[in-house]
C-alpha cells in the first residue's frame, strides 16, 4: 500500500546536479529567478536558456518526465503568449483578421514573457526533481542559521518539517484505512451532490485528527525518552559539505550573470 | 496508580513485569525513565536517584522501546532514526556512523540503512527502535509492551533479537507485557495487580499459580492449561511446563518409565 509513494517529485539519481550541495542549488536558483527578469534581448535570453537547458540535461532525468511535470503550467504559458499577442500594439501590423490586429511587438513581447515564465518553472522544478525534501530542509535550516541571533526558532522549524515529511506516508496510509472502514459502514465518498460529499468527509477527518493528536503525544514522549532536549548541544548525522563541484557551479553561474549583463540590450 | 511497590533488578538480569491493563506496569516503566516522577518514595538507577536534575543522565542509561512502532520513529530513514538519540547527546558524526552500522548488525537490519519507515513492517520498525536505543549503550533496556501491536511473526522476531542483544551487551532487560507467553524467557517475573506487586517468582513458579493468575485477569497460555487438564485426567506430569517442547518432553518420558 502506497509503497511507490514519492514525496514531492524527487527523481533519484547520481548526476552532478543531484550530488550538488542543496544550498548551492537553492542559492543559484534563487538568484536565477531574479536575473530572468533582467534579460531583455535575444542574446541575453539565449544565455539564460542555454544555462537552464544545460542544467536540465545534466540531471539525466528523462525530458518527457520533466515536460509531463510541467503540464499544468503549459496552459498558463500559452495563455500569457496569447494575451500579449492581443493586448500589445507596438511595431508593425503583421496580420489583420477582421479588425483584430496582431502587431510584431506583440509577438516579440509574448514570446519573451512566455519564455521567462517557462525558464522560471523549469529551473525551480529542477530543484525539487533532484533534491530530496529532507535535503531541502537541512539546507533551509543551515541557511536560516543567522536568524538564530534574533531568536528565530530555526532548529524547531527544521525538526517540524522533517517530522511532517516522515509522517506524510503514515497519515496517508491511515486515511486510506479510515476511508475504507467508513465506506464499509456505508459512507459514500464518491457519488451524490457536492454538499453530501463534503459532509461525508467529516467521519474521515475526525478519526484522522484524533489519531494524529495521539501519535503526536506518543512521539513527544518517545523523543523525550531518547534524550531530546531541544537544539542546544546536538550533533548532526546529515552534514552539508561544500565540495569543489559546488564552487565550480558558483563560478559558472557568476559567469552566466556577467554574460547576461554584458549582452543586455543587444 | 502504584501503591507500596518495591523491588530491585540486578545488572545483567532479564526480568518480566506482567499485569492486566491498569495494573500499573506501564507506570513503572515511565518512572524508571523519568517520564513520570513518584509522589513518594525513591527510584534508584545504578545508585543514582531519579529526579528532575538527574533525569538526562538517567535516560542515557535507561533505554525504552514503546508499544506503537509508528509513533516512536522520528527519522525519515532508518539511519536517521538511529542517529536521533545520538544527536541528542552530541555524539560526533564519525562515531555515529560507526555505531549505526554496529547496532543495525546487532538487530539484523543491516540491509535497511536507508529505508523509509513506511516501507518497513511493524517488527522491523521495532527492531530499528531497539537498535536506536542500543546505539547509546544503555545499561537497562525496557520494552514497554513492545510486541503488543505485532503479528506472531514480528513478535518472534523481536523476542529473538532481544535475547541475542542481551547476550552480546550484558544489559538488564525489563520486559513489560500482559502476555504470559512472553515471560518464559525471563529469569524472574514480577506480577502486578491493582498497583501492587502481587507475586515475584521464576516463570515456573508463576505458571504454577494458574487459577489465581486467571482471577487477576491474565490469560494463561494454552500449554499450561493443557498440562493441567492432562494432570487432572491422570497423566503424570511432574514439572511445571513452560512451552510445547517441555510438555512433549514430559509426556514421552512419563510414558517410557511406565
Amino acid at each position: 500500500m502506497n509503497n511507490g509513494l514519492i514525496i514531492g517529485q524527487y527523481v533519484p539519481g547520481e548526476s552532478l546536479v543531484h550530488r550538488l550541495d542543496p544550498r548551492t542549488k537553492i542559492t543559484v536558483i534563487f538568484f536565477f529567478v531574479f536575473i530572468v527578469f533582467l534579460a531583455n534581448s535575444v542574446v541575453s535570453y539565449s544565455v539564460l536558456t542555454l544555462f537552464a537547458l544545460a542544467s536540465t540535461f545534466t540531471t539525466r532525468i528523462p525530458i518527457y518526465y520533466i515536460l509531463k511535470g510541467l503540464t499544468p503550467v503549459w496552459f498558463l504559458i500559452v495563455f500569457t503568449f496569447i494575451l500579449h499577442l492581443i493586448v500589445t500594439n507596438e511595431g508593425n501590423v503583421l496580420i489583420n483578421i477582421i479588425g483584430f490586429k496582431i502587431y510584431s511587438g506583440g509577438v516579440i513581447q509574448g514570446f519573451a514573457i512566455s519564455m521567462r515564465f517557462f525558464l522560471l518553472i523549469l529551473v525551480t522544478s529542477l530543484l525539487t526533481l533532484t533534491t530530496t525534501p529532507i535535503e531541502i530542509t537541512d539546507a533551509i535550516e543551515d541557511m536560516l542559521h543567522p536568524l538564530k541571533k534574533v531568536r528565530f526558532p530555526v532548529h524547531e522549524l527544521a525538526l517540524m518539517m522533517s517530522i511532517s515529511l516522515r509522517f506524510i506516508p503514515t497519515l496517508m496510509q491511515e486515511t486510506d484505512k479510515i476511508s475504507k472502514a467508513q465506506a464499509s459502514r456505508g459512507v459514500d465518498f464518491r457519488t451524490g451532490p457536492l454538499k453530501e460529499r463534503i459532509k461525508a468527509v467529516v467521519p474521515l477527518l475526525v478519526p484522522l485528527f484524533v489519531s494524529a493528536f495521539k501519535r503526536a503525544e506518543e512521539l513527544a514522549m518517545a523523543m523525550e525518552a531518547r534524550g531530546y532536549q531541544g537544539g542546544e548541544g546536538r550533533s548532526k548525522l546529515r552534514e552539508l559539505k561544500l565540495e569543489k563541484r559546488d564552487f565550480i557551479i558558483f563560478a559558472l553561474f557568476i559567469a552566466v550573470v556577467i554574460t547576461l549583463f554584458a549582452t543586455r540590450n543587444y | 496508580m502504584l501503591k507500596n511497590c518495591s523491588f530491585s533488578i540486578h545488572e545483567n538480569e532479564a526480568v518480566a513485569i506482567i499485569g492486566h491493563n491498569g495494573s500499573g506496569k506501564s507506570t513503572i516503566a515511565k518512572l524508571m525513565n523519568g517520564l513520570l516522577f513518584p509522589q513518594e518514595g525513591e527510584i534508584l538507577i545504578n545508585g543514582q536517584p531519579v529526579n528532575a536534575e538527574t533525569v538526562w543522565d538517567i535516560r542515557k542509561d535507561v533505554g525504552m522501546v514503546f508499544q506503537n512502532p509508528d509513533n516512536q520513529f522520528v527519522g525519515t530513514t532508518v539511519q536517521d532514526d538511529i542517529a536521533f538519540g545520538m544527536e541528542n547527546r552530541g555524539i560526533p558524526r564519525d562515531e555515529m556512523v560507526k555505531r549505526i552500522a554496529q547496532t543495525l548488525d546487532a538487530v539484523g537490519m543491516q540491509d535497511y540503512r536507508l529505508t523509509e519507515p513506511h516501507k518497513l513492517s511493524g517488527g522491523q520498525k521495532q527492531r530499528v527502535a531497539i537498535a536506536s536505543v542500543l546505539a547509546i549503550f544503555p545499561k537497562v533496556l525496557i520494552l514497554d509492551e513492545a510486541t503488543a501491536m505485532l503479528d506472531p511473526k514480528g513478535r518472534k522476531e523481536i523476542m529473538n533479537t532481544v535475547t541475542m542483544v542481551q547476550e552480546q551487551r550484558h544489559l538488564s532487560l525489563i520486559t513489560i507485557t500482559h502476555d504470559l507467553q512472553e515471560v518464559v524467557q525471563a529469569e524472574r517475573v514480577i506480577v502486578m495487580n491493582k498497583g501492587k506487586v502481587w507475586d515475584e517468582a521464576t516463570p515456573r513458579g508463576i505458571f504454577a499459580r494458574k487459577g489465581e493468575l486467571r482471577s487477576i485477569g491474565l490469560d494463561v497460555p494454552f500449554v499450561a492449561i493443557l498440562s493441567e487438564e492432562l494432570r487432572k485426567a491422570g497423566v503424570p506430569i511432574m514439572n511445571e511446563v513452560l512451552d510445547q517442547d517441555e510438555l512433549l518432553e514430559e509426556l514421552w518420558t512419563s510414558h517410557s518409565t511406565m
